[in-house]
């Protein structure tokens, strides 16, 4: 193929002008992210098996969250329903849609790969395998809403990682490469153990089929404040790392020259995006495609810059797994990983071939 | 703003038992601009790399330092990673880009030292942006996507970074390499630009032995980690030097000696 014509395709390839301009405009992006946002949140809080009529959810939000008075004109099973069940799970799935795609963002970048995604260094695996052992265990107890389950697989994850890091020597000055494998080694290593426990597992087996497609379905203020914290203090931890994000664009030897810590920001990057990733899948399951595509879809409109990649990820992320979620209930509680999967992939497609400009791998 | 100088003392550079560099010993004054010749693995990029950047005695590249270095007559290791890069800028042989990145956000990370950690990029941030853009002549390109640049155009818009980065001392690996003659040209008309004008400090490895006795006033020879020769350019490339050191006909290189 001849360069002109490699040059026509790629001319071909680039985006509208609209488009374009918003790259410029970073603010509207995170401004329309946040109309998008409380619109889905409010719909995810209206509808459900039982549908709560606009007025009705709006006078009970404004009634319980915001003190407003508001006399009282819904039956008080509305009630229950919008504040103790989906208040609660919209909440959660704002808060983990925002974690996963900045756990994606801080990866990617780190890792310098397009394919990666926050369960790429093996907590996806250790998340499972630490579920499927809790769901083995024949005794089972539930504290405020949190049983092994929950215990057992944040602590899969962040073994998991913790494991990649020591074996890869990520604090030493171990290539990334040599990091990515490590990661599908141990991740591999840890499916099989998933596999082998899921074949001893008998009745329980659908239980840990349930968890590895993730749910909102079990989520609830006990959940909500034990989780939300966590995600919340490693979802502000990577939204300070812009200026690493930045400088490692072009690699980390030019992120040292241009003053980076390189070391620090590798453990900082790598031990928030892990917090929050374990925080997430151990209590909705595992949740796949929000960390890859959310990021990259962000990055194609608004550009690799990531003070405005971190907010504008977050944004997205938080409001496309609320709308997610929401899908799956109205759906009759599919898995929420379905509906990321089914919405998520076509539309990455869709994106990708619209910006053939693409990815050096 | 002025350069700043630049001092070897006795400077090693080993990977494990291996010596790549052996106690090279140089000064390089403010303003001055040297080119750093020698044949492949003579350990050329490797001095580059100890020099730009490092801590506890292991260089940029994992190599282990020993003997000194100094910028600005102050020992490498008294700096911090951040102020460092407010002297020193490095424009690397290669830099391969993993996202879709235009050339205007790439000449912005130069800023990186500069700007506010939190807040990001100020007007003088943008107006050095600017003035970068501008000077390497590359205004055209501004919103291009770097990977669809020409090899020539993308180290352009790499120098256009580090001159945004507004270095004191500039180090460079093969600036010139796989670039056609006018890019080349290009490229040494703004570092000698740098160096008259605003005084930068520059040492660039070359692999181009006649560019750089065009355009470079002294010269130091490696061959095999040991510096065999420093001076001018008709005094360090003399044809047994040549023949020694490259192990080639004098003859093939005689333009840079007239």
């Amino acid at each position: 193929m001849s360069t002109s014509v490699v040059a026509q395709r790629r001319a071909a390839a680039r985006p509208a002008a609209w488009i374009d301009r918003l790259r410029h405009r970073p603010a509207w992006l995170a401004l329309a992210g946040l109309v998008v946002l409380c619109v889905v949140a409010v719909a995810g809080v209206m509808f459900g098996s039982v549908a709560v009529p606009a007025g009705d959810t709006l006078a009970i939000l404004a009634h319980r969250l915001l003190g407003w008075p508001v006399i009282v004109t819904w039956p008080a099973s509305a009630e229950t329903i919008v504040v103790e069940l989906r208040l609660p799970r919209v909440l959660m799935a704002l808060a983990v849609g925002a974690a996963l795609s900045l756990a994606g963002v801080a990866l990617q970048g780190l890792l310098r790969n397009p394919l990666a995604d926050p369960y790429v260094l093996g907590t996806a695996s250790g998340a499972a395998l630490g579920a499927a052992l809790a769901l083995l265990v024949p005794v089972q107890f539930a504290l405020l809403g949190f049983g092994l389950i929950h215990v057992l697989a944040f602590a899969g994850a962040l073994g998991a990682v913790a494991i990649v890091y020591r074996v890869s020597r990520l604090g030493g000055l171990s290539s990334l490469s040599s990091v990515l494998l490590t990661g599908y080694a141990i991740g591999s290593l840890l499916a099989a153990g998933l596999a082998i426990t899921m074949y001893l597992s008998g009745q329980t087996l659908r239980q840990i089929f349930f968890y590895l497609l993730g749910s909102f379905s079990l989520a609830s203020w006990p959940q909500v404040a034990v989780g939300l914290p966590i995600i919340v203090l490693g979802t502000a931890v990577l939204l300070t790392r812009a200026r690493s994000l930045n400088a490692l664009l072009l690699g980390e030897e030019t992120a040292a020259h241009l003053g980076l810590d390189v070391r620090r920001e590798r453990l900082v990057l790598l031990a928030a995006a892990s917090l929050v990733t374990a925080a997430a899948v151990a209590m909705t399951g595992l949740i796949g495609f929000v960390g890859l595509v959310v990021p990259h879809v962000v990055r194609l409109v608004a550009g690799p810059n990531a003070r405005a990649l971190l907010p504008l990820s977050a944004i997205w992320g938080a409001a496309f797994l609320a709308m997610a979620d929401l899908i799956a209930r109205v759906s009759g509680e599919l898995p929420v990983g379905v509906i990321t999967g089914v919405i998520g992939a076509p539309f990455f497609l869709f994106v990708l071939r619209r910006y053939r400009g693409g990815y050096e791998l | 703003m002025s350069g700043v100088s630049l001092e070897l003392r006795d400077l090693t550079l080993s990977y494990g038992a291996r010596r790549a560099v052996e106690k090279v010993t140089a000064r390089v004054d403010a303003a001055e601009m040297v080119a750093l010749l020698g044949p492949n693995g003579a350990g050329k990029s490797t001095l580059l790399r100890a020099v730009s950047g490092s801590a506890n005695g292991v260089s940029a590249g994992g190599a282990r330092r020993t003997g000194q270095v100094l910028i600005d007559d102050v020992p490498l290791d008294e700096y911090d990673g951040a102020s460092l890069a407010r002297i020193v800028a490095v424009v690397p042989g290669q830099s391969r880009v993993a996202f879709p990145l235009r050339v205007e956000e790439l000449v912005a990370l130069g800023r990186i030292p500069h700007e506010h950690p939190l807040l990001g990029p100020r007007a003088a941030d943008h107006a050095a942006i600017d003035a970068a853009i501008e000077r390497v002549g590359i205004s055209a390109l501004r919103g291009r996507d770097v990977r669809e640049l020409s090899l020539g155009e993308r180290q352009l818009a790499v120098l256009a970074m580090a001159v945004a980065q507004a270095p004191r001392l500039l180090l460079l690996d093969e600036p010139t390499v796989h670039l056609d003659l006018r890019h080349q040209v290009k490229v040494m008309q703004l570092l000698r630009d740098l160096a008259k004008r605003d005084g930068v400090t520059i040492l660039a490895v070359m692999h181009d032995i006649n560019l750089a006795a065009h355009f470079f006033g002294r010269l130091l020879l490696l061959d095999q980690g040991r510096l065999v020769a420093d001076g001018r350019p008709s005094d360090v490339l003399t044809p047994d030097r040549i023949r020694t050191v490259y192990g080639v006909d004098p003859a093939l290189v005689a333009v840079a000696r007239s």
